[in-house]
């Protein structure tokens, strides 16, 4: 298999190509530039089609429109960019389009700054745009999950016609590190009955998203809703880390995930039994990760990089039957696995009586 | 007994259910009458705005997609992209292509999108109930200019498919308009060439043409006709106003 040294954006690209991908469209802004470039040099050679949009409105509704006839499609862009596609992302649900959306998070509000953050949370978990929908959104932690969640978004897109997100960050997408181009098993084949593309010996098709009946609405959302029911009941991920015997747990995902890895070492180390749960699905949301552990823990803290977003659903998941508390990094600056440490001891006073590990 | 005349087959039995005297159907029927003629009905995606336009997704026969407000020229160059070898073409209200959809519709044509766009300009935003539309005439009124459009703060109708004959990539533009026989003649000749620049892949065509609404305008159907004439002709110029030497022999 081969091994490449890449940036992270560039290993999006190239996951994107090795999964059967046709067509980008895409607008430039930093830290998600790479993948539009990437592409452009390399997507074309295989058969492939790169258009830089107008902008992210004109961009999301190219992959709408790509969309619609079948073939795999992906779009990247940062922060305001991913605000700009917001509607065409609504829309995308509602016509229940496969497709991927890159999101490498700045952070924000406004314009904001380019280092790593996780302020769009809520915007890619609880539907950014109008209407009651829902995206798979996908966390990696390291270049390998870029190029490997980046995979299991096509087929994942492809599986439930639903839009999947991958919500990395500047941090990961400027990094360089090996990855294992691994080959993926021939995607499996899908349901395409459904795919405009001229009805030459079939009726005609629409796929549209408007329905003045009321009751045709709400069959319409209850159709959604069971498809949304099924990936919760299904699709749940998450690593968990020394969470067997924990007495206090981490929740954190994405660049911060792998951070409180090296906390929690350093915690057993101590004698402190700390665990650490990475959701790798933030949508949905691995309540069956965090559920089963509650009884055993005295304590969680969620580490984050924003004001505290996903710590509602961990505190959802846990039925808040554990304290929770959150520690925080905003503005593109990332805590260093001593400081959640010392956060945690703060204030939880672990007696630290768990055996010791060198 | 002999059949003289049928439905074309670029429509369905469905009912049109635009109010009396729109010209709107009169359009769909053009556009589906030249899909039947070039035998392309089962090769062709059309592109469905939000507006009045947007129940023509009900109407033809081909396959159809719905964009949002604005979007059809964006989702259409995905379709095309994507299915290079497929007819698409975008039926657009002039709110859609000329307000919300702006930076679409001067994109396509600047990157010589290999689509069909019909703009179909009645002044006014029909389906919300007659509000202002960039091409709303000077001083009419509308629910959104219930004293008249005024230049000083609304600004003059913008006469948009002049702006898009501007732009390299377009290679085909012509104004039209379906109060006459006779100009129904001449739409239906300029919908057709626009299908066929794109059949030769020369590069983006729009047909831009002028229509009725009675409902919002409030008068009878044969007011409407009279006042388009009066009003509208004298302020779009129609014709064709840009066709490169490709198109002209084709
Ligand atoms: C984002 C968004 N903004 C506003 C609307 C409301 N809206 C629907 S149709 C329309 C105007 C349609 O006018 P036009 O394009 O001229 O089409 P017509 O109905 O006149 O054929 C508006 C403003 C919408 N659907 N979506
Ligand atoms: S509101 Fe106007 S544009 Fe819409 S169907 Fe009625 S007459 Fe036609
Ligand atoms: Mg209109």
């Amino acid at each position: 298999m081969e091994k490449v040294l890449l940036k992270g954006n560039e290993i999006i690209g190239e996951a994107a190509i090795r999964s059967g991908c046709k067509l980008f469209f895409g607008y430039p802004i930093t830290p998600s530039t790479e993948v539009i470039e990437y592409l452009s040099a390399n997507l074309p050679s295989q058969g492939g089609t790169v258009l830089q949009a107008e902008d992210e409105i004109g961009a999301i509704n190219m992959c709408y429109g790509a969309a619609c006839t079948g073939n795999r499609v992906l779009t990247a862009s940062s922060s305001p960019g991913i605000s700009l596609k917001q509607e065409g992302i609504s829309y995308a649900a509602a016509v229940e389009l496969p497709m991927v959306l890159v999101n490498v998070n700045r952070c924000g509000p406004g314009l904001g700054g380019l280092g790593p953050a996780q302020s769009d949370y809520f915007q890619s978990t609880k539907g950014g745009g109008h209407g009651d929908y829902r995206l798979i959104v996908l966390a990696p932690s390291k270049a390998q999950e870029l190029y490997d969640y980046t995979m299991e978004a096509f087929d994942l897109a492809d599986r439930y016609r639903n839009p999947v997100m991958v919500h990395t960050d500047g941090f990961l997408g400027q990094t360089m590190e090996p990855v294992v181009l691994k080959d993926r098993p021939e995607a499996p084949e899908v349901d395409q009955s459904w795919v405009v593309n001229g009805c030459k010996g079939r009726e005609k098709r629409i796929l549209a998203s408007y329905s003045l009946t009321n009751e045709v609405g709400e069959e319409n959302n209850l159709h959604w809703e069971k498809k949304y029911k099924e990936i919760e009941e299904k699709e749940q991920r998450w690593e968990s880390f020394h969470t067997e015997d924990a007495e206090y747990l981490l929740v954190s995902f994405g660049t911060t995930g792998r951070i409180c890895k090296s906390t929690v070492l350093n915690a057993r180390k101590k004698g402190i039994k700390l665990g650490l749960i990475r959701p790798i699905t933030l949508w949905p949301f691995p309540v069956k990760g965090i559920r089963p552990l509650v009884d055993q823990l005295k304590g969680i803290v969620t580490v984050e990089l924003n004001t505290g977003q996903m710590i509602e659903d961990v505190k959802l998941a846990a039925e808040c039957k554990v304290p929770i508390h959150l520690y925080r990094r905003q503005g593109g600056m990332l805590p260093t696995e001593d400081e959640i440490l010392a956060y945690l001891e703060d204030i939880f006073q672990p007696d630290g009586s768990g055996e010791v590990h060198e | 007994m002999k059949k003289v005349f049928e439905r074309t087959k670029g429509l369905s039995d469905a009912h049109f259910t635009f109010c009396p005297g729109c010209t709107h159907g009169t359009i769909m029927r053009l556009i589906a009458e030249v899909m039947e003629e070039l035998n392309i009905i089962e090769d062709t995606i059309g592109v469905s705005p939000v507006g009045c336009a947007g129940f023509c997704q009900d109407f033809f026969t081909c396959d159809f997609v719905g964009a949002a407000h604005g979007r059809a020229q964006a989702v259409a160059t995905g379709i095309k992209r994507s299915l290079p070898d497929k007819m698409v073409f975008t039926y657009q209200g002039d709110g859609d292509i000329a307000a919300i959809g702006t930076q679409h519709a001067i994109h396509s044509a600047a990157r010589g999108e290999r689509i069909t766009s019909i703009m179909v300009n009645n002044a006014i935003y029909g389906m919300t109930g007659g509000q202002m539309a960039p091409t709303t005439l000077e001083g009419m009124k509308t629910t959104t200019s219930p004293f008249g459009r005024d230049p000083v703060s609304a600004g003059m109708p913008m006469d948009f498919p002049k702006i898009i004959a501007n732009i390299p990539g377009a290679v085909y533009v012509a104004s039209v308009s379906v109060d006459s026989p006779k100009n129904i003649n001449k739409a239906k000749k300029a919908i057709k060439k626009a299908f066929q620049v794109q059949q030769a892949g020369l590069g983006f065509a729009l047909v831009s043409i002028l229509s009725t609404c009675p409902t919002n305008w409030g008068m009878s159907p044969v007011d409407s006709l009279d006042w388009l004439r009066e009003n509208m002709l004298p302020i779009y110029e129609l014709g064709v106003l840009k066709e490169i030497e490709e198109v002209k022999n084709l």
